[in-house]
């Protein structure tokens, strides 16, 4: 776009980089990874961010008793804005995950090498941002000990859930994501947990990886079945995530308020979540690659792919957004109208603007290659996507509830300080998760990566 | 000098994948039929090599995919039409598009775990022991090393002469697996 014709050289050759640094044979793939793995020193900067982590788990478990013992009163919430940080932040963490099930299972379908190294750590990443989310739908409920009456089972009084209801399909489709995305990793860890039973020394690991492992011995007939079920997998994890983040956009859609009851809502809010999963993404996966020194399986061009990426799911929420705009004001409805003028110039207007900065501006810098080409810039604009995200979940929220049909119900949201401390403390559970998970599994997958290993010498066999 | 009753098999060892494709071949063509293939990485035609051919492992899920589909949808028919009947503006009770969503999330999660656990079953995982492990070099398994193991069940083994056989087929080296 803005690229010199000596940058465009150099996209075209960046294109063909190769997704593996080289000199890597299987030995050096498998103990480079494990390496990490088996380490008997743990780094300091691990044992740093584990702690704070950890504290901030603690916070979450006081806010969450504190809640069970006080009643969702503690929050911001009031007539009119009766669904404020709880679903916004379940909406955030969902749509986190989603980029973790496309990175394993489409781009698998799509047969893209480069999703090889970072797949196990994006796809554990998905599974820590379901754990986080699943928390909020149990406790924002008035009565969270009555939960289990989202799920059908058959009772004395005979009743059932609402099946008609959204809120029930999220029961059902975030439960199923959440199975089916554990079930998909730790299939795709069974290999690995293998080496790592086979490599280490200390007798406990080697039983507690032994035991995960199963027995797996890299069977010709049992790699077979296992491919098969990974294909299997990635196929029906594909329509899954696709229906999920629909289904979370249900919640709003199927709702008669002005700036929810939109058809938009299912494509605007996949794409929404793999914009902000593929941005979380790179927050993880920069300092990571950095720290345990992976440039050479994280290389500069899956930056660059990630970056693509982001700029494309960014074009299609911002086309989201105009549409929306548009749309209100082609309607025609004067609600659907003040409902966007709201927005724009009502009193939460500096939040829509900074969500248009943060979403739609700031994206258009990875237009240019030499933005993608800097880790700290692809870091920054990642960063700044995910507060976006997040500012566009409260958009759409709070600007909706505050003020809809009748002017005497409007009122003002105000998060409490226990709104803010449990958002804190999840995402301390999910930090405390990826950090147990870097140090404890593979988060790289080695079995595939040895693919690509056989795949690179093929190559150059042929050449 | 072992008998034959007395071992599993003899395992071979291979440096690369090729080798060890081109050697299962090779065996597979002088008639041995219990054989298995053992390497860090899946190896496209080596399960073909050693006499496997079709997995049931998609006709399996698919099986699951439909019964969890037809499970969603009675359930909810069940629960709205049958068992606890709420009228709602004169609305059909079998209110069949809105029951899509489970439904759909019913199949794809029985089909799911069909998937997973129709591997492991069909792999015959969890195996808390095999004799393949007593081989010493085994562990190189699962970082770099191909192995091929001839089985004692075989009707074609014979200790010295399948030695002898796997000794052509130049690997690294050839022993005993003790039971």
């Amino acid at each position: 776009m803005a690229d010199s014709p000596s940058d465009k050289l150099a996209a075209a050759e960046f294109a063909n980089a190769p997704i593996l640094g080289p000199g890597y044979d299987y030995a050096s793939v498998t103990d480079k990874i494990s390496a990490i793995v088996l380490a008997r020193r743990t780094p300091k900067w691990w044992i740093v961010g584990f702690l704070v982590s950890f504290a901030l788990v603690m916070l979450l478990m006081v806010a969450v008793t504190y809640l069970l013992v006080a009643g969702v009163g503690i929050w911001g919430i009031q007539i009119p804005i009766a669904w404020g940080f709880a679903i916004i932040n379940f909406v955030w963490w969902i749509g986190i995950g989603h980029a973790g099930t496309l990175i394993s299972a489409i781009l698998l379908l799509l047969r893209q090498q480069w999703r090889t190294s970072i797949n196990r750590f994006a796809e554990a990443m998905t599974l820590f941002a379901v754990s986080c989310a699943g928390i909020f739908p149990l406790i924002h409920m008035g009565r969270p000990w009555l939960g289990y009456w989202l799920f059908p089972y058959p009772d004395t009084m005979k009743m059932w859930p609402n099946f008609r209801s959204p809120l029930v399909w999220d029961a059902f489709a975030v439960s199923t994501y959440a199975t089916v995305s554990l079930l998909f990793w730790f299939i795709g860890l069974i290999p690995d947990l293998a080496t790592l039973r086979d490599r280490s020394k200390n007798r406990a690991a080697k039983l507690i990886y032994g035991l995960l492992a199963m027995g797996w011995r890299g069977s010709a007939v049992h790699w077979e079945r296992h491919e098969t079920a990974s294909l299997l997998l990635a196929g029906l994890a594909t329509p899954l995530v696709l229906s999920v983040h629909t289904i979370v956009s249900f919640d709003f859609a199927f709702a008669i308020v002005p700036g929810w009851h939109a058809t938009i809502f299912p494509p605007y809010f996949v794409a929404g979540a793999i914009y902000a999963g593929f941005a979380m993404v790179l927050t993880l996966s920069i300092p990571v690659r950095k720290l345990f020194r992976l440039e050479d399986f994280i290389t500069m061009r899956h930056l660059d792919n990630m970056g693509k990426v982001l700029l494309a799911t960014g074009l299609i929420v911002g086309y989201g957004y105009m549409m929306e705009a548009f749309s209100a004001f082609y309607s025609g409805n004067q609600y659907e109208r003040f409902m966007i003028l709201n927005r724009m110039t009502g009193p939460y207007a500096p939040m829509y603007w900074m969500l248009i900065a943060c979403n739609i501006v700031t994206p258009q810098f990875l237009w240019f290659r030499k933005v993608r080409a800097r880790v700290g810039a692809l870091f920054a604009i990642a960063m700044v996507v995910n507060l976006g995200m997040w500012l566009e979940r409260f958009v759409i929220v709070v600007t909706s509830l505050h003020r809809d049909f009748l002017p005497s119900s409007w009122g003002l949201y105000y998060p409490t300080r226990w709104d803010i401390f449990t958002f804190a403390g999840t995402i301390g559970l999910f930090l405390f998760l990826v950090f147990l998970f870097i140090r404890y599994l593979p988060l790289i997958s080695i079995f595939e990566m040895r693919t690509l290993v056989a795949s690179e010498e093929e190559k150059k066999a042929v050449n | 000098m072992k008998q034959q009753g007395t071992i599993y098999g003899l395992m071979a060892e291979f440096a690369t994948p090729e080798q060890l494709l081109v050697a299962a071949r090779h065996t597979h063509d002088a008639g041995y039929r219990r054989i298995d293939a053992f390497a860090p990485f899946p190896i496209e035609g080596l399960a073909h090599a050693v006499g496997f051919h079709r997995t049931r492992l998609p006709l399996v899920v698919l099986i699951a995919g439909i019964a969890g589909g037809c499970a969603g949808f009675y359930l909810q028919y069940y629960a709205a039409a049958v068992s606890y009947p709420v009228n709602v503006g004169g609305r059909p009770m079998n209110s069949w598009p809105a029951f899509i969503p489970v439904t759909f999330e019913m199949t794809i999660l029985f089909a799911a775990a069909a998937a997973v656990l129709g591997m492991l079953a069909m792999n015959g995982l969890p195996t808390p022991y095999h004799p393949v492990f007593n081989v010493p070099r085994f562990a190189l398994a699962s970082r770099d090393r191909f192995f091929l193991c001839i089985k004692a069940l075989d009707p074609m083994f014979d200790l010295e002469q399948t030695r002898k056989f796997l000794l052509t087929l130049n690997p690294r080296e050839v022993t005993d697996i003790e039971p």
